[in-house]
């Protein structure tokens, strides 16, 4: 099948409208993605016809529900190949993910003197949840460095995987870099030491298969929203005997068996991580988000997004005075670039007029800005509803913009 | 092309970018404050001789985007001469404007500042604006060493 992007454009309304008076060049994928009318249909239904609360009435309604919340779970679990439903535990986001693992397997696991490992390249929700809890129980944040390619230095890596590492969370890819990191080898060498490994998926899902029993890992974090799903609902991967060892993570409905005012009975994963009433609707809307990708096919996605990344990057190079931040051999769909001169800023606001989005900003990866000695980049980060010719209009734009500045 | 973007970008802020005044280290500065906008990462020190309830002097140093970097250098500019009162004025001023609470703002006490106006147009970059103005603003009040917009 070949890959037909005017098709999928058309599944996504928002891209049909006009930002100051030029039509829409959505780039600001990384951040958040749009959303196709399947998706938005799927939440229409849900509250036109088949909502009411999960797991707790025998009405029609809520069993209604309870199958199609407990549908998405199923969906989910065939996306990443993960070996059960009862691995599949939601959740808001990525953040709320790796939040959860610190503070249950972390607390249950660390002590004073143990060491977590990540990487250069993180974004602070895979930085400050670790900081949170090294302060708590004593362990030792140690970071691994980076090279000016925006690689990870995996020879640095390996030295800093020691007897006292009790884990390792990195960015499968960097949303700062768009760098994909040697996730199988990583894991392999952690496992070799009996170390367990978190991949932070927030940016790979949308751009590549994941296969989260091929790759081993121990847990696997990613959003929604950055998957053509809504915000608000996104996925923990945990494997199962380790999500069962845990203790829970915040108390309340739904994660219980029994509860007397002496003790509480924990429910079964993955309910025992999951207090509270779910953002139901927008857990359909996730799984209705995956059945579209899945006709699409994630190969299919990945090849058409490489051919989009690298017409992009042949254009930059071109353009005199821009530096690509981040220029790793194995690479997501992202190009943060600089312009000599031209704070990011300024090229936000200026592409905004052309109607052009992309992000201006630290990309919630101080640490990365610092090592590359700047204050920001800008960002266009490319989804499978992008074209080259809208990337030929943010190359203008740019060259526009360049003269201008002067 | 840009056309929308004039009231932003004024020749002068352009100016001011390229060729910011007072950009330069000051020895013995009375002042000496940060300022951090940790959303855009501008960065700028502001440097103040005062004496006897007047500037004196004021210089800066850091990077930022075009607006900010004109705002700080114009605010220089402006500042010089001025005593600390006239100076916390011109600042209730300059932040009327931009966040659009017009009326009452003195065109000629605000001068060339004029120009910033058009930031009030553009949420995301009012901060950039007035950066400069509430560093200087911490600066004559003489509390913090640095400061953040956020
Ligand atoms: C690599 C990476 N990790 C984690 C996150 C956090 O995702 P969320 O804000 O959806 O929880 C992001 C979002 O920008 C990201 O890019």
């Amino acid at each position: 099948m070949s890959f037909d992007v005017e098709k999928i454009r058309a599944d996504f309304p928002i891209l049909r409208q006009e930002i100051r008076n030029r039509p829409l060049v959505y780039l600001d994928n990384a951040a958040t993605c749009q959303k196709p009318q399947v998706v938005i249909d799927s939440i229409v239904k849900m509250y036109s016809h088949d909502y009411a609360n999960v797991h707790r009435g025998v009405h029609t309604l809520s069993e209604r529900a309870t199958a199609a919340f407990e549908g998405a779970r199923e969906k989910v679990k065939a996306f990443i190949n993960a070996q059960s439903h009862k691995e599949i535990i939601f959740v808001r986001g990525a953040t709320e993910g790796i939040n959860l693992v610190a503070q249950t397997f972390g607390k249950a696991n660390l002590k004073a003197g143990d060491e977590i490992l990540i990487t250069g390249m993180e974004h602070h929700s895979n930085i400050v949840p670790w900081q949170m809890l090294c302060e708590e129980t004593g362990a030792k944040l140690k970071v691994a460095p980076i090279n000016l390619q925006g690689e990870l230095i995996i020879e640095q890596f390996m030295a800093l995987l020691t007897e006292k590492t009790r884990l390792v969370s990195v960015a499968h890819m960097s949303n700062a870099l768009g760098t994909v990191n040697p996730v199988k080898e990583i894991i392999s060498a952690a496992h070799e030491k009996g170390i367990k490994v978190l991949l932070d998926g927030a940016q790979a899902i949308p751009h590549m298969e994941v296969n989260v029993q091929e790759l081993d890992c121990d847990f696997y974090v990613f959003s929604g929203h950055k998957l053509y799903a809504p915000s608000g609902i996104g996925v923990l991967y945990g494997k199962q005997e380790l999500l069962e060892a845990m203790p829970p993570y915040q108390g309340g409905g739904d994660m219980i068996r029994k509860v007397t005012f002496e003790e509480t009975e924990y429910n079964v994963v993955p309910y025992k991580f999951e207090a509270g009433t779910p953002s139901i609707a927008d857990t359909v809307a996730l799984g209705a988000a995956l059945d579209y990708l899945s006709e699409i096919g994630m190969a299919e996605i990945a090849a058409y997004e490489a051919e989009l990344l690298s017409y992009a990057t042949e254009k930059a190079k071109k353009i005199k005075g821009l530096k690509i931040i981040g220029e790793a051999a194995q690479k997501g769909a992202i190009l943060s670039f600089v312009l000599e001169k031209i704070h990011p800023h300024d090229i936000g606001t200026m592409l905004d007029s052309l109607g052009i989005a992309v992000r201006a900003g630290h990309h919630c990866a101080m640490p990365v800005m610092d090592f590359f000695q700047v204050p920001a980049t800008a960002r266009a980060s490319f989804a499978m509803y992008n074209t080259k010719q809208e990337i030929d209009t943010l190359m203008t734009g740019i060259n526009q913009l360049i003269e201008v500045f002067g | 092309m840009f056309d929308e973007l004039r009231d932003l970008y004024q020749e002068v802020i352009f100016d001011h970018n390229r060729n910011p005044r007072n950009f330069r280290v000051m020895e013995n500065p009375d002042r000496e404050v940060e300022g951090f906008n940790p959303l855009c990462g501008d960065k700028l020190t502001l440097f103040l001789k005062i004496k006897d309830g007047m500037i004196e002097d004021a210089s800066f140093q850091g990077s930022g985007c075009a607006i900010s970097t004109a705002s700080v250098s114009l605010m220089t500019e402006i500042i010089k001469g001025k005593t600390i009162e006239e100076a916390e004025e011109i600042f209730e001023m300059f932040h009327k404007m931009t966040t659009g609470e017009d009326g009452e703002i003195d065109l000629d006490a605000i001068g060339k500042l004029a120009v910033l106006a058009g930031v009030r147009e553009y949420p995301a970059r009012v901060k950039c604006a007035t950066l400069a103005w509430h560093t200087l603003d911490a600066a004559l009040k003489n509390k913090e060493k640095s400061i953040s917009t956020e």
